[in-house]
């Protein structure tokens, strides 16, 4: 008892060390990747290739003063970005990372790679993916600034409107798999059709694979949908008056949400750590899982990159006017067809 | 034992947020201890075995209603009560007899909790182990719901419908087409 | 394990805390909030006693309550918005023109 309960925590620990690493890359990956894209090496100064370059930022934030404005209400201006990094790194709790595995037989029995396996785990990781609204908001609200308000607001409307819609296409796939729990759909996906073709569900749901990214898209406030914090339109939106560690914790808890969302994806759709049927045998099935998260990631950073930023109203009329019924279409075909099939 | 003490950890963390809701001046505070009682009560739905309603009290209650709350709280940058009046109507502040009032609700309170102590039938336990895995399984409820409560299902989403166009009318500014 | 009474009993203070707060306070939304907290001790009440029979009714129930505390909310927000518009204050003892 006392053995698995040490490799319990020492999974919980693993899975927070990931995570905090997972930010820290992020942050190089983006400079890195956008380097590129625009034909200029990233960051390769510090360290090799600039690997330690997150360190280095880190370190600047840290050092930098801490600022509050005086009208700034005093707790809600620090419980703020405390609430958008914990909400992030709470939603990974249900998110399972892995197969089973004994780490090379060094344990009797296999342990199964993920913090919690709650039986409506889909739903947790949704309903603190909203509670990270909270931090945003609040944000807004407390730094008593003009921007800052508009910022949050514009910021908490377009994540409470893309929630619909990201909602909506996870009852399709629940449907599909028939469970709430992460990892039984994520099993449900193991095998082939035909001895070639992965069993993902992404094969059985291609819009509403398209409908989670673009909803997961705007839920991060990532660009195209980045508007609430764009530099160019109002001067960093709700983190404007925030600075050294309370600022790093936003930037921090974005990563961290985009991390939770396309390991999601990737367990939802994507068959989670099934595919590389050769990296199962070892228990290294985690590596599978990495590098489609990973892949999902590069995608993030290259639309960023890539496409002009939505304006505010026409992101909200996406959202309501096109999103949400699309994915209501998707959710009722998708119905209607295991109806069919299933008679 | 762990489970006696997570209850008596939950309860007093959700009656204590309760409390001090109704005991700020600043609406915006009352709204975020509200949050962490509606936090602190799923954590009591999951331990009676109803995970699916804790769950469903995050997404609606403190993801959904609240946030709302909020929003409104912030567009009207919503007056608090000034100082006198506070003074006044504060169950504990008022002058003389006034504060008998609230010894008597806790009067109240204390007595309603010794009956429903005594009350015979009510000391069993909540719930055996045996049915623990029907009553969880979300399966189990969406079979109920819709069958049995179809009915009642088909009038709450007419509800919310009409609850909606009702919301935007009512907080239009008039004038406006 | 812990007796239903325990259950009730702390349903029964938030229902008394919630009512407390519609009576004393003179401000609109925290009126409101009141109320939110009233609705979840029936909530509370109701899976516990959901739980004490065994089956599934009080969890179907609550999503009922919810479904409709979410479209009163949003109503008597509305409202609210609607009222503020006109009198510039959220106190109730500011809407009286009715009374006689």
């Amino acid at each position: 008892m006392d053995l698995r309960f040490g490799i319990q925590l020492g999974i919980i620990g693993l899975t927070f060390f990931m995570l905090i690493n997972a930010s820290a890359l992020l942050v190089l990956a983006e400079r890195k990747i956008m380097g590129f894209m625009q034909q200029r090496y990233g960051p390769y100064l510090v360290g090799p290739h600039g690997l330690l370059q997150p360190l280095a930022d880190i370190l600047k934030l840290l050092m930098k003063e801490e600022l509050r404005p005086k009208g700034a209400d005093k707790w809600l201006f620090t419980l703020a970005p405390i609430l958008s990094v914990t909400a992030a790194f709470a939603a990974f709790a249900t998110v399972p990372w892995g197969g089973e595995t004994t780490f090379f037989g060094l344990l009797d029995t296999p342990v199964k790679l993920g913090v919690a396996d709650i039986n409506v785990g889909l739903l947790v990781v949704f309903a603190i993916t909203s509670m990270g609204v909270y931090g945003i908001v609040l944000a807004g609200w407390a730094s008593n600034s003009k921007y800052s308000l508009m910022g949050g607001l514009r910021a908490s409307a377009q994540m409470i409107s893309y929630e619909l819609a990201y909602a909506t296409s996870l009852a399709a796939v629940i449907l599909l798999a028939g469970s709430l729990s992460l990892r039984e759909v994520v099993d449900t996906q193991a095998g082939t059709w035909f001895g070639f073709i992965p069993r993902w569900l992404v094969f059985l749901q291609p819009v509403g694979f398209i409908i989670y990214v673009i909803a997961g898209v705007a839920e991060t406030n990532r660009a195209p949908f980045d508007f609430p914090e764009a530099e160019q339109e109002l001067v960093a939106g709700y983190n404007t008056e925030y600075s050294s560690v309370r600022f790093a914790l936003f930037p921090q808890a974005e990563y961290i949400n985009m991390a939770t969302m396309s390991a999601v994806a990737t367990d939802l759709y994507l068959g989670g750590w099934h595919g590389i049927p050769l990296l199962d045998t070892y228990g290294l099935s985690w590596v599978t899982f990495l590098l489609k998260v990973g892949a999902i990631l590069f995608t993030y950073i290259w639309m960023r990159w890539t496409l002009p930023r939505y304006r505010y109203d026409q992101l909200m009329a996406f959202g309501w006017k096109f999103l949400f019924p699309l994915s209501v279409i998707n959710l009722i075909v998708t119905a209607a067809l295991v109806l069919y099939f299933n008679a | 034992m762990p489970e006696v003490v997570t209850f008596y950890l939950l309860a007093g963390i959700a009656v204590v947020a309760s409390a001090l809701v109704i005991g700020q001046r600043n609406p915006m505070y009352s709204v975020m201890f509200l949050i962490v009682a509606f936090a602190a009560l799923a954590g009591l739905y999951i331990q009676l075995d109803a995970p699916f309603v804790a769950v469903a009290q995050i997404i609606i209650y403190a993801g959904a209603i609240m946030v709302l709350f909020l929003f409104v709280v912030m567009l009207l940058n919503a007056p608090q009560e000034d100082g006198a009046e506070w003074d006044r109507t504060h169950p504990l502040r008022r002058a003389g007899i006034g504060r008998f009032g609230a010894m008597l609700a806790g009067v109240l309170i204390l007595e309603l909790a010794y009956a429903l102590m005594k009350v015979n039938g009510l000391g069993a336990a909540v719930g055996s182990q045996a049915n623990a895995t029907t009553v969880s399984s979300v399966r189990e409820m969406g079979k109920v719901l819709f069958s049995r409560h179809a009915f009642a299902f088909e009038a709450t989403s007419v509800l919310i419908l009409v609850a909606m166009v009702g919301a935007v009318v009512l907080a239009r500014r008039e004038g406006e087409s | 394990m812990i007796p239903l009474s325990s259950y009730l009993i702390v349903s029964a203070v938030l229902f008394a805390i919630g009512t407390a707060g519609v009576f004393l306070r003179r401000n609109l939304i925290t009126i409101l909030l009141s109320v939110e907290i009233m609705l979840n001790a029936v909530n509370l009440t109701f899976v516990a006693f959901g739980r004490y029979r065994g089956d599934v009714d009080g969890q179907i129930i609550t999503f009922f309550v919810m479904t409709v505390a979410a479209a009163e909310a949003a109503v008597g927000l509305a409202l609210i918005i609607a009222l503020f518009r006109h009198r510039e204050s959220l106190n109730p003892d500011a809407f009286t023109s009715l009374k006689w």
